[in-house]
């Protein structure tokens, strides 16, 4: 078994899981130009995504912005319009089953089988699964339900579970073979903000054992401390992309400076390298870039320019996120 | 990063493949059908036809003769296993393939309505064989409906009215194992053109996420065939219809037994099997699952 620095070593000697370690590229999914036109709509208009192994990919996006087709077409269940991506190094579609077999998924919210209980409706999950073992199947089924802390629930009746718990089952059956990816599709949709952490706490953890997550929301706030790469959607592209350093990199900080003395200050603070200098009655504002702020205020102390306000904005990622989706309630049409 | 571990679970062992896999999502299948509270229900209607029928026929001994293709009621009090080859006749017009309907209609539509479609997809179990799996078990409820009617009828028939040497529809005899023996043979019968429906039910099905609708698209085809079958008019068009020999098992009943019915009942079951599952293959292997 050759080693492999980029990609996960695989521990169970089956020939196909080497190929794709073997082959394998540091991104675990990557996709180029895909697109997905329902009728008129371009719900997925060639995005080209790009999760590298090992990360924690928030993929973000206002409701309707494409993120859950384009997890469709992930997984294989919508066919791309045009375009193509490989999962874990696997072309897709051809190679959907050796790829699939890795991913543990959420989409779109739980879905079992109302009547039956969690147990068994992993079991059925996991009979369903041509690769599985049976022998293996009852052990893995139970560590699987005591990951997520469902097995005082599991037997009973998926219809009785709260939206937590059933939340939570997803992730159990996303759980119930060995992953190297799992996509998750809004997995904290509906949960309390206790049922929320836990689940932030529960992809943390997976994502320490060295397993990509791909983890969608709407919501910024929800994921963006466990994140290590952004993406971001709208209107069905894909308008940001990069690890949360170059995403926030692209911002630029805002010095404010408030003075009863605007046009003095203005000429230190070109002086000492703050760039697009502006003034307007008594507020002054640049950029400081690379400059330290201990610095400029030294500057400004130095010309003796007396002070009201002075500070750095730095612009949160929220407000990136807010100006690429833009807020409010628009519906594509 | 490298790690020696790529998952948080035990790994697994890739080596057995083949039928055996296909065996423990089939048992999975027949577990999901079989528990499901109504095809149980289902199946307590189908077994309680015969014995409102065997009930009905004791309670009122008089038996006048009608006329008309053989319908066994006539024989059941001379011979209680008739009982069974009357109940399998009655249940074919409506029971039988309102069961299957219901069956073959949830395959892939009650799977796509409650969305656990994609999760099993993405297992992935792989389209074609959820199909397989999906039409074995809709087999096994159609051989599980015809048996239990059969054996539950001819108990019953027996209990009611006791049995012993059959006179067949020639008129003359044959012994209880010989007519046992073809009563068997008529059970299969049936199911096989019960498994025929049900490969249209599971086409049906892969077009819609509504079981409902499937189920409802199955009976009117169902019912558009028996009422075609019944206008003298499109006699030429009577072979081509499914349910055209479905009752011709009762020829089997004559002595010698007449095979050339069920043989042409058989070539018609499997003929609309095959386009019906190639049809539901060629639908569901490209579709978009959006549920």
């Amino acid at each position: 078994m050759p080693p492999s620095a980029a990609t996960d070593e695989f521990t169970d000697g089956a020939g196909d899981r080497l190929v794709g370690a073997a082959l394998g590229s540091a991104l675990a999914i990557e996709t180029r130009g895909l697109t997905k036109v329902f009728g008129a709509q371009r719900a997925v208009d060639g995005i080209d995504l790009q999760v590298p192994t090992g990360s924690v990919y928030g993929f973000l996006g206002p409701n309707g912005s494409g993120k859950t087709t384009t997890i469709r077409m992930l997984l294989g269940l919508v066919s791309p319009t045009d375009g193509d991506h490989e999962i874990l190094g696997h072309p897709m579609p051809q190679e959907l089953t050796t790829a699939l077999h890795r991913v543990g998924s959420l989409i779109e919210g739980p879905a079992f089988h109302s009547h039956l209980s969690g147990l068994a409706n992993l079991r059925r999950l996991d009979a369903a699964d041509a690769r599985s073992d049976a022998s293996s199947s009852e052990r893995r089924v139970h560590e699987a339900l005591d990951r997520v802390g469902l097995k005082p629930a599991a037997n009973k009746r998926f219809r009785t579970y709260s939206l937590g718990m059933k939340q939570r089952l997803a992730i159990a059956a996303a759980l119930l073979a060995p992953r190297d990816l799992l996509v998750l599709d809004e997995p904290t949709n509906g949960l309390d903000p206790q049922g929320t952490r836990e689940v932030r706490h529960l992809v943390s953890t997976l994502a320490a054992e060295g397993i990509t997550v791909l983890i969608s929301s709407h919501l910024l706030g929800e994921i963006q401390q466990i994140c290590s790469h952004v993406g971001v959607m709208r209107a069905g592209q894909l308008v940001a992309q990069g690890s949360i350093e170059e995403l926030r990199a692209t911002q630029t900080a805002q010095l404010v400076v408030h003075t009863p003395d605007p046009r003095l200050a203005a000429e230190v603070l070109t002086r000492v390298g703050v760039a697009a200098v502006r003034y307007e009655d008594e507020v002054v504002t640049g950029e400081p870039g690379a400059e330290p702020p201990e610095r400029i205020s030294a500057a400004l102390a130095d010309a003796g320019i007396r002070l009201r306000r002075f500070a750095i904005d730095r612009p949160s990622l929220e407000d990136l996120y807010v100006s690429l989706t833009g807020e409010g309630f628009e519906v594509r049409s | 990063m490298t790690t020696t571990r790529s998952s948080p679970l035990v790994p697994r062992s890739d080596t057995s493949r083949g039928a055996r896999k296909v065996g423990r999502f089939f048992l999975s299948e027949l577990g999901l059908i079989m528990g499901r509270r109504r095809n149980q229900a289902g199946l307590l209607v189908l077994a309680a036809m015969p014995v409102i029928l065997g009930v009905a026929v004791r309670l009122t001994e008089s038996n006048p003769r009608g006329d008309g293709p053989p319908s066994f009621v006539d024989d059941i009090v001379g011979n209680g296993v008739f009982l069974a080859f009357a109940a399998l006749t009655f249940e074919l017009t409506l029971f039988f393939p309102l069961a299957i309907a219901m069956v073959s209609g949830d395959a892939i539509a009650g799977e796509a309505h409650s969305g656990t479609l994609r999760y099993l997809l993405t297992v992935p179990a792989g389209r074609t064989r959820v199909l397989i799996v999906k039409y074995l078990g809709i087999v096994a409820g159609s051989f599980i409906a015809a048996l239990t009617v059969t054996v539950v009828s001819a108990l019953v028939g027996i209990l009611l009215f006791g049995t012993g040497p059959l006179t067949t529809l020639s008129g003359d005899q044959i012994s209880l194992g010989t007519g046992l023996w073809r009563l068997l043979i008529s059970a299969l019968y049936v199911a096989v053109g019960l498994c025929a429906l049900g490969a249209l039910g599971l086409f049906v099905s892969t077009l819609t996420e509504q079981p409902i609708a499937a189920t409802v698209a199955v009976m009117i085809v169902t019912a558009t065939m028996w009422v075609l079958d019944a206008i003298p008019q499109i006699a030429w068009l009577h072979p081509w219809l499914l349910v055209h020999h479905w009752t011709d098992f009762a020829e089997l009943m004559r002595n010698p037994p007449d095979f050339s019915g069920i043989g042409d009942g058989l070539l018609v079951a499997v003929g609309y099997a095959v386009v019906c599952l190639l049809a539901a293959w060629a639908r569901f292997d490209g579709k978009d699952i959006t549920s």
